[in-house]
């Protein structure tokens, strides 16, 4: 083979490869974004049907106090001062799971309950999720409450 | 020359996401909260510690130079700096407001504080990080500067120690409590 | 006194890693011979002064010091011993002392051990080694010193995350960093092969065994990160896709491809360019790891604390690093021409079109761990990228590499004959399709991914085996003969063959377990019984125990099936005082074909029973063995005293059809 040939040849099955990299990415990247959002937020977004029921999304906030049922599925309500949504979890909570304290939880959400097939608590007991802190100041719900 | 731009591609994309990681941590929490630098305190109002009759909210700090200090009975490294924050009180060099962030229940801050003394000039119960998140707090132990008109000066994270009060503290409350 | 003379000792440390930073490699521009002196002793005292901090650290844990801040903040006296000592890098001052020690480390190796380097290219290898060095030492001194006193000393300290104390995760930080860290000192010889100006056969031989080492020590210390979760995090999940595992992935990756780069351009004189972008690359994505473990810019289960200021610096260092090397590169790279000329179809065009899948694997993982951050910047909102993500995109570009993989070994160099090689192996094609056929209509639920992912696995060992039973003439000739030449095999081959039967099996484990895997959630009391997978649990018990430093909930099943097996499994839920902290231990015992998984869990107030997991998970063994034969060809390898040698007198071109080591 000519060096030039050979050179092309190398530089097509690189572009191919290249091609079909990209196509996989693009489709995979389509159906595994996963926004984030607070309780308010897809509350909203639910009703003004901008998300599915077969989305998958991420929900943060704190664990209501109180609202934690144990057993084989788990029960909570994930807050934001503002809004609070039932999450259910048939899993093993994160050892550092809390009541009062910030989560993340990923999976779907149908009409005020939200599956999770994912919760996530950081190993480190004085850490507050960043985009907890954020969703909850977004809620404006730091206002003054006399909230016990 | 023609053939040379390959070998500049890598250089081009490491300055792309050098960008990306640069302004990634502008945008870090801990720092967007430090946009409260320099901004009145914002408004909050928290109630009493089991066992105290007054609570602790934004129209208690003004007319002096202030640490509000964010802890909890759960926080070990409060502990750590707790011994500090009651000398500080012993030598009377500056009043201490702390919020008692996260207590699992009423009487844990209480009796965290019986039982290694109260540095605190007031107090405010924060179980609902209320307080907390008007801060932007992300960890305790958490110090805030706040001056004589209820504006936020300065931010630390982590324990204070001698050290860190000597080289950083210091300088900026001998400079706030000449103004 | 100990830890002042450990903070003095990292000082000098800086000090001289300043000196051996500069003035070697200023000697060998000048051929200045007392300038280029200095490195030797300097690479070894610098070792030795950083052994010293790094000692003083450990004494201060293990005496429980607690007037240091970081004994205080990660130490307690009712630890036990093993993890007062992994204490000291299991936060993150420590973990970069052993950072810089290592560094340090593989530099004085090159100091001890490179005695047949050429002059000028040694003592600039020890230059950006020590560079490097400087840099870490720097960010160490000025952000993040473990020697910090706290007065008064408290009692007691914080004691360290129960979930720390534990074997195989208090080994997992010193085995990676001996891998990535290691990677410092590939990315040295490239980036003193571009000053140079120089990239020949000797600088190629010089670089793979580094290269496996660092390769070696890196796949192990994932593997154990692995395990570890897979044990300790009570659900028989092993890899997540989290930013902190993509960080230690995609250098090793990068590591494998320049492994197979750098034969190339050994054997070829080809791939130069190539070889030495990937040892840039390589480093370039530890640091990457380094920085978005410790600077917040990426949510995370494992980051540490966010803390900016050192996020900064370590931006700052990888910048500088690596886009220095990427400026020398783009000045230098188009002299590096290599006179290797190859077809497309040839083990070296092979080689090429692995490599490239391994970069572009990278890269799309890369993109995916990225992603989220690009957008929040872009201000378009938070997102995260999920595991599925990284399934789909990765798992298809593995497979053509596999089946390739295969096949290389039997091309010939420069000109390879597709047709010759397809012929031997049509036995192993034939055994890869009906087993993976078997696979497809026998088991159940075998969807055609797995089958395919079976029978890839299967291919690879078969195409493995076959051009080992070629080499020694197995079927061709006497038995005698054939294990005559089986002990005259190369250690080097013998890493190969190794390494991907290895990779082999573990992907067979890999499938299955991700495939088949048994789960079985249910409340049992005492003397209830379920079956999961074939095998009869019965929960005799569930008891409250003492440990060192936690009491936990002991579980007891008694696992029955048919009449041969009477196993005991006791899983613990354990709940520790300093710092206050529920862990889960699961129960395991392997089997041949799987591991059988139990966990307890919490009392269902209700029915007065406890809420168990059990499952069972398929050739999860696999994965462990096939990863551990893969370092053991690494490690097997590395002893081949062809690696060893020095540069061989001549430059010239080997012919074609030399084996595949």
């Amino acid at each position: 083979m000519k060096r030039k040939h050979k050179r092309l040849s190398f530089v097509a099955l690189g572009i191919l490869i290249l091609a079909a990299a990209a196509s996989l990415i693009l489709f995979a990247f389509k159906d595994n974004i996963v926004f984030f959002l607070s309780p308010t937020e897809i509350t909203e977004k639910f009703k003004k049907n901008e998300i599915s029921p077969q989305q998958r999304l991420r929900i943060g906030g704190l664990v209501e106090k109180g609202s934690l049922t144990k057993g084989v599925i788990n029960r909570f309500k994930v807050t934001d001062l503002n809004k609070s949504i039932i999450v259910e979890f048939k899993g093993l909570l994160p050892d550092l799971f809390r009541e009062g304290q910030g989560i993340v939880a990923e999976g779907r959400y149908n009409n005020a309950v939200f599956t999770a097939s994912e919760v996530l608590a950081k190993h480190d007991e004085t850490y507050m999720p960043p985009e907890v802190a954020e969703a909850l100041k977004r809620s404006g719900k730091w206002k003054p409450t006399l909230e016990k | 020359m023609n053939s040379r731009w390959p070998y500049y591609t890598p250089l081009i994309i490491l300055g792309i996401l050098a960008f990306y990681f640069a302004a990634g941590l502008g945008q870090n929490p801990a720092k967007v909260k430090s946009v409260l630098i320099n901004k009145k305190v914002p408004e909050f109002l928290l109630p009493p510690i089991k066992g105290s009759l007054k609570g602790f909210s934004n129209s208690d700090l003004k007319n002096q130079v202030v640490l509000v200090n964010i802890f909890g009975s759960w926080c070990v490294s409060c502990r750590i700096e707790h011994p500090f924050l009651m000398q500080l009180k012993e030598k009377k060099s500056i009043p201490i407001y702390g919020i008692d962030w996260r207590e699992p229940d009423s009487t844990a801050g209480p009796k965290w504080l019986k039982k290694f003394g109260n540095p605190y000039t007031l107090i405010g119960d924060d179980p609902n990080s209320l307080g907390a998140i008007a801060f932007g707090v992300t960890g305790a132990p958490e110090t805030f500067i706040v001056d004589k008109n209820g504006i936020i000066r300065f931010k630390h994270l982590g324990p204070i120690t001698k050290d860190n009060w000597d080289e950083t503290f210091k300088p900026i409350l001998k400079d706030l409590r000449k103004k | 006194m100990i830890i002042e003379i450990g903070h003095f000792s990292l000082v000098l440390a800086l000090f001289i890693a300043g000196l051996q930073g500069t003035l070697p490699i200023i000697g060998a521009h000048r051929n200045n011979h007392s300038l280029m002196a200095v490195a030797t002793p300097a690479a070894i005292i610098q070792f030795i002064l950083i052994l010293g901090s790094f000692t003083a650290l450990t004494y201060a844990f293990l005496v429980s010091d607690f007037s240091v801040i970081n004994v205080t903040s990660n130490s307690h006296t009712e630890k036990p011993t093993l993890y007062k000592i992994s204490g000291v890098w299991g936060n993150h001052e420590g973990s970069m002392l052993l950072f810089a020690l290592i560094i340090a480390g593989y530099g004085a190796a090159i100091a001890v051990f490179g005695k047949n380097l050429r002059p000028t290219l040694k003592v600039r290898i020890l230059g950006v080694q020590a560079l490097i060095g400087t840099g870490i030492l720097a960010f160490i001194l000025l952000t993040s010193n473990p020697f910090l006193r706290l007065t008064p000393a408290p009692v007691n300290g914080k004691g360290l995350n129960p979930l720390l104390q534990d074997p195989g995760l208090a080994f997992h930080p010193p085995l990676l960093y001996l891998g990535y860290v290691g990677l410092s000192l590939t990315f040295s010889f490239a980036v003193a092969a571009l000053i140079e100006g120089r990239v020949d056969a000797a600088w190629a031989r010089w670089v793979r065994p580094w290269t496996l080492a660092a390769w070696g020590f890196l796949t192990g210390g994932i593997v154990l990160g692995s395990w570890w979760a897979y044990y300790e995090l009570g659900w028989g999940g092993w890899w997540f896709w989290d930013p902190v595992e993509n960080a230690s992935f995609m250098p090793w990756l990068a590591a494998t491809a320049l492994l197979h780069s750098a034969i190339v351009s050994e054997k070829r004189d080809s791939l130069k360019a190539w070889t030495i972008f990937l040892a840039i690359i390589a480093f370039g994505l530890s640091l990457l790891g380094t920085f978005l473990v410790r600077s917040g810019v990426i949510t995370s289960v494992h980051a540490f604390a966010s803390d900016p200021t050192r996020g900064v610096f370590i931006l700052l260092l990888l910048i500088v690093t690596i886009g220095g090397a990427f400026i020398l590169f783009a000045w230098r790279g188009p002299t590096l021409k290599g006179a290797g000329l190859f077809q497309p179809v040839s083990r070296e065009g092979g080689l090429v079109i692995n490599n490239f899948l391994l970069t572009v694997a990278a890269a799309s993982i890369l993109l995916g761990t990225l992603y989220p951050l690009f957008i929040d910047v872009l201000k378009l909102g938070k997102v995260s990228v999920g595991a599925p993500y990284f399934e789909s995109v990765f798992v298809p570009m593995m497979i053509p590499m596999i089946a390739i993989m295969g096949l290389a070994p039997l091309l010939k160099w420069k000109r390879g004959d597709f047709k010759t090689a397809i012929e031997k192996l049509k036995f192993a094609i034939a055994l890869s399709v009906i087993g993976g056929l078997f696979v497809w209509i026998l088991i159940d639920r075998a969807s055609a991914f797995t089958s395919l992912g079976m029978t890839i696995s299967l291919w690879l060992l078969t195409a493995t085996l076959t051009e080992l039973a070629g080499r020694i003439k197995l079927f061709r000739s006497s038995l005698r003969e054939s294990i005559n030449q089986l002990f005259r095999q190369t250690r080097a081959s013998w890493g190969m063959t190794l390494a991907h039967a290895g990779l082999a099996i573990a992907i067979a484990g890999i499938t299955a377990s991700s495939s088949w895997k048994v789960e079985s959630i249910q409340i049992m009391k005492f003397g209830d019984q379920v079956n999961v997978a074939g095998y009869n649990y019965t929960l005799k018990h569930v008891r409250e125990i003492q440990g060192p430093n936690y009491k936990a909930l002991r579980g007891t099943f008694i696992v029955n099936k048919g009449d041969d097996i009477n196993w005991v499994l006791e899983p613990e839920k354990r709940f520790y005082t300093d710092p206050v902290m529920t862990t889960t231990e699961a129960a395991i015992r392997p089997t041949f074909l799987g591991d059988l998984y139990a966990v307890v869990g919490d009392r269902d107030e209700k029915s007065g029973g406890y809420i168990t997991r059990i499952y069972f998970n398929p050739l999860v063994p696999w994965m462990w063995t096939g990863a551990i034969i893969m370092v053991l060809g690494a490690g097997i390898s590395l002893t081949d005293r062809r690696h060893r040698v020095g540069a061989p007198s001549s430059n010239k071109i080997p012919a074609p059809g030399i084996p595949a080591e």
